[in-house]
């Protein structure tokens, strides 16, 4: 069997997420709660959450979460660390061991910064400095694997369903503002954990349900600007673009919406003239990016978050709110699981972004 | 007779009993195959003229008539076929070069055929076209690599002019001269009222058809011959053609018989002259010159015109094309070897160039590579023959196609590939009035909307059973493809799959 990066693999999914708008942390247990009514919508082979804001005392620092094969990997990896960072933590993230997670690989959490002096002899940004070393792990150590690389949050994944996964990273345990969960349903997979999701590139993490028929054009365009989807994944693809939209070519999560999920020319056409013209110049100079086939993500951000339906609404995906809250996801069961007294549940239109911000300063 | 005496290739098939001796043959046939016998009062034929162009076939009231190919032949060779023994026996006749027309009709791969195309099962839905909108909009120009804001945080408009097509097939490069004002017309027409763009070629542009310049490309070849300021400004984009897919690296030569009236004034040059268009442009001997050119019309035009650079598909048609997406062009045209013409040396289009199919994906993939894809729009053609082609095309990385051949067969052009003798029964590669006017422009448009409406149609099925609403999302999206009876190396040149793979 070929694993993720060696094959493409189409697969379903159920996606669910929680934000508080003024950053009021919540632990890990009610995101993993929403995930049971959705078990079926996910086969054992793949579950995994993001979460924001849990890690307030290495806040300015990256956290990697990574995973190796072996012991040996460590070592090679941690070179390339070293040769880049700073490290100032280094420890293996705690796990409960229960019978439904099994096949572990040794997963270790890296607190770094990178070298100052580095950044300015390669005239580079401090993200894109980091993405560059991700990358290069990720290409060039076969064994090792960087699963998570923002600042102050945190992704978790494993092989198994999600309301497992939740359990045996201790996610009850982590306190954060805002959480996406994934419990996926692969077509093919031997279960590496490396392929589940929620996908992340610095602090953009990216859970997804659905299967793009745009992938090749989305990717052979991205790959032009020194990404390298080496796990062949949809979601992997949605989080290079929505880097480079957001991070490189400074678009808004609107203007970045409008890209990816682009109106059609004839719902442009009767826009009011400001807009039309901005929204056929998006998709004039990012004719690549636009995706197509049935999708709904949930891109996560330091401060906050963005839904997202293809602009046909292929896929289900509901949004719930309750007095500081936003609940997003696949079904309201799950919204209903996380707050029995959910309010304003509906489905936004294909297209439409749902974007919510936690308030300046608090998160 | 004599040692230079060849059988006729075709044989002209009269049913004596269905001929009612109307003479509608003899009257549609220029080459004068048909005529009248006082003495037996019946129709017979001088087959030894007859090109097979089916214009007889076509207009026989009574069905009386149909065109085969001779059995006489010699005796069999696998090495020395007919074909190359009735050449040698030309030549050693004549101690000329083999002309002849039309795209490269041997028996070389094609690629497109052996290309398979995907369509979704139960991961994703397929599309119905006929219930929700898809999208064949294509725009063709350089994307900035930048948004830029103003002070406000707006987003400013820095596009650089850009063509834009309902669908991304277009009408190939047919000069006024080796085809007839009626096919200009067609074909202008057509275009205007589909939302795409025709190709001058390199003959000038008549002055009834400025009226559709928003809907024409107007071309600058070696010869140069009818470009002025107001030429320039006429078309919507302007092609520097460098080469052609049927001829590269050979010029074009329009015999003086050709060069009469309007064709005369159209292109600048005295009636009767030859039309010689040299080999290379004499200001173009290298890469930079080629920027020289590209500017000089943008400065020309006022930076108000994408500048397209049309080339035949060589050998290092990679490298040429990473050169020309450096040059300041905003399009590049790549013409393969089975593109068509209006008179070729039949050893230069038989042997040289390669498939656009793999000149695509190489190309594709270069640009790519550097990082310049979103430098510049690509246009294939050279020959693209259905919608299926089409969507190939697009998904191994075109921008949109050129079609040549596919449109004059709309026309009625029947592929006889006698285009050289000037004498087109159907009134299209010729400047004979009473043959030009069999081609009415009218109905020669309205056959070329139909061909492209039903293309359309074709290409938002394939698009829908991909699940894929919009064209751009099939652009260089070779995962949609595999390949057919292809060996290794072939398809890692295409970029694609085995199918089963």
């Amino acid at each position: 069997m070929y694993k993720e990066g060696e094959v493409r693999i189409p697969s379903g999914c159920a996606i669910s997420a929680v934000i508080s708008r003024y950053g009021n942390k919540m632990t890990g247990e009610k995101i993993i709660e929403s995930m049971i009514p959705m078990h079926d919508r996910s086969n054992g082979l793949g579950g995994g959450f993001a979460a924001y804001g849990i890690y307030p005392d290495h806040k300015d620092e990256y956290a990697l979460h990574i995973f190796f094969n072996d012991k040996y990997r460590i070592e090679e990896c941690e070179r390339i660390l070293k040769d880049n960072f700073e490290i100032t933590k280094a420890e293996i993230i705690p796990t409960r061991k229960i019978p439904e997670i099994t096949d572990e690989p040794i997963i270790m959490r890296y607190f770094v910064l990178p070298f100052a002096s580095l950044l300015k002899s390669l005239q580079l940004d401090e993200k894109e400095f980091v993405v560059r070393v991700v990358m290069k792990i990720n290409t060039e150590v076969n064994g090792a694997y960087v699963f998570s690389s923002g600042k102050n949050m945190g992704a978790f994944k494993a092989g198994g369903f999600p309301e497992d996964v939740g359990k045996y990273y201790k996610l009850d345990e982590y306190e954060g503002y805002a959480w996406t969960a994934h419990g996926r349903y692969p077509t093919n997979t031997p279960g590496w954990w490396g392929g589940a999701h929620p996908f992340g590139l610095l602090d953009y993490t990216i859970v997804h349900n659905g299967d793009i028929s745009s992938y090749d054009a989305n990717r052979r365009f991205i790959e032009m600007f020194g990404y390298k989807c080496t796990l062949q994944t949809d979601t992997e693809v949605i989080t290079y673009i929505a880097d480079y939209l957001v991070r490189r070519q400074g678009l808004s999560f609107e203007e970045t919406a409008s890209v990816i999920a682009a109106p059609f020319w004839k719902t442009i056409k009767n826009k009011p003239e400001k807009e039309r013209e901005k929204l056929k110049y998006l998709r004039m100079v990012f004719p690549s990016l636009l995706i197509t086939g049935p999708f709904s993500i949930i891109l996560g951000f330091n401060g906050g978050l963005m839904a997202l339906n293809d602009r046909l609404k292929l896929r289900s995906m509901v949004v719930g709110e309750k007095d500081d809250k936003v609940f997003i996801a696949s079904e309201e069961a799950a919204i209903r699981t996380m707050d029995i007294n959910a309010e304003n549940i509906y489905s936004p239109m294909g297209g439409e972004p749902v974007i919510i911000k936690v308030k300046e300063g608090k998160y | 007779m004599s040692i230079d005496y060849i059988y006729s290739e075709f044989e002209v098939v009269r049913n004596q009993n269905r001929c009612t001796n109307c003479r509608a043959c003899e009257k549609q046939c220029a080459n004068g195959v048909h005529y009248f016998d006082n003495d037996k009062k019946i129709m017979l034929a001088d087959e030894s003229k007859c090109v097979n162009c089916q214009r007889c076939v076509s207009f026989c009231p009574t069905h009386a008539l149909k065109i085969v190919k001779s059995d006489c032949s010699f005796r069999e060779n696998a090495n020395w076929s007919e074909q190359t023994i009735k050449e040698i026996y030309k030549q050693a006749n004549s101690g000329g070069v083999l002309l002849s027309s039309m795209g490269n009709p041997n028996k070389l791969p094609v690629y497109f055929d052996r290309i398979l195309i995907n369509a979704s099962q139960v991961t994703n839905p397929s599309i119905d076209p006929l219930r929700e909108p898809m999208e064949t909009k294509v725009f063709l120009g350089k994307k900035p690599s930048s948004i830029k804001r103003d002070e406000n945080g707006e987003i400013i408009n820095n596009l650089t002019p850009q063509l834009e097509l309902s669908i991304p097939v277009m009408f190939a490069a047919m000069s006024y001269g080796s085809v007839s004002y009626n096919t200009h017309k067609s074909l202008a027409m057509a275009a205007s009222k589909l939302g795409i763009l025709y190709n001058t070629g390199e003959g000038g542009l008549h002055e009834d058809f400025y009226v559709y310049g928003d809907n024409t490309i107007v071309q600058v070849a070696s010869g140069r011959f009818g470009v002025h300021e107001k030429y320039l400004e006429a078309g919507k984009a302007i092609e520097i053609k460098m080469g052609q897919g049927a001829k590269p690296g050979i010029g074009g030569h329009l015999p003086g018989t050709k060069i009469v009236g309007d064709v005369s004034r159209t292109r600048m040059i005295p009636e009767g002259s030859d039309a010689i268009s040299p080999a290379p442009h004499h200001d173009i001997y290298s890469i930079e010159d080629l920027r020289q050119l590209v500017y000089s019309l943008k400065e020309a035009t006022k930076y108000k015109k994408p500048i397209i650079v049309k080339v035949a598909t060589v050998h290092n048609i990679a490298a040429i094309a990473s050169g020309i997406a450096r040059s300041g062009a905003d399009i590049i045209a790549i013409d393969g070897f089975r593109g068509g013409t209006g008179a070729a040396p039949t050893r230069i289009r038989d042997n040289v160039g390669i498939p656009v199919e793999l000149a695509l994906a190489a190309v594709d993939k270069r640009l790519r590579a550097e990082g310049i894809r979103n430098n510049i729009s690509l246009i294939v053609g050279g020959s693209i023959r259905s919608a299926a082609d089409v969507v190939k095309a697009i998904a191994l990385g075109a921008d949109a196609c050129y079609i040549g051949t596919a449109a004059l067969l709309a026309l009625g052009c029947h592929l006889c590939r006698a285009c050289q003798i000037g004498k087109c029964n159907w009134g299209i590669a010729t400047q004979n009035p009473e043959l030009v006017k069999r081609l009415d422009p009218e109905l020669g448009s309205k056959r070329l909307i139909n061909l492209m409406t039903a293309w359309k149609h074709e290409i938002k099925e394939f698009m829908g059973s991909m699940g894929i609403n919009s064209i751009e999302a099939l652009r260089g999206n070779r995962l949609m493809l595999r390949g057919i009876g292809l060996n290794q190396k072939e398809l890692d040149i295409l970029g694609i799959s085995h199918a089963g793979e």
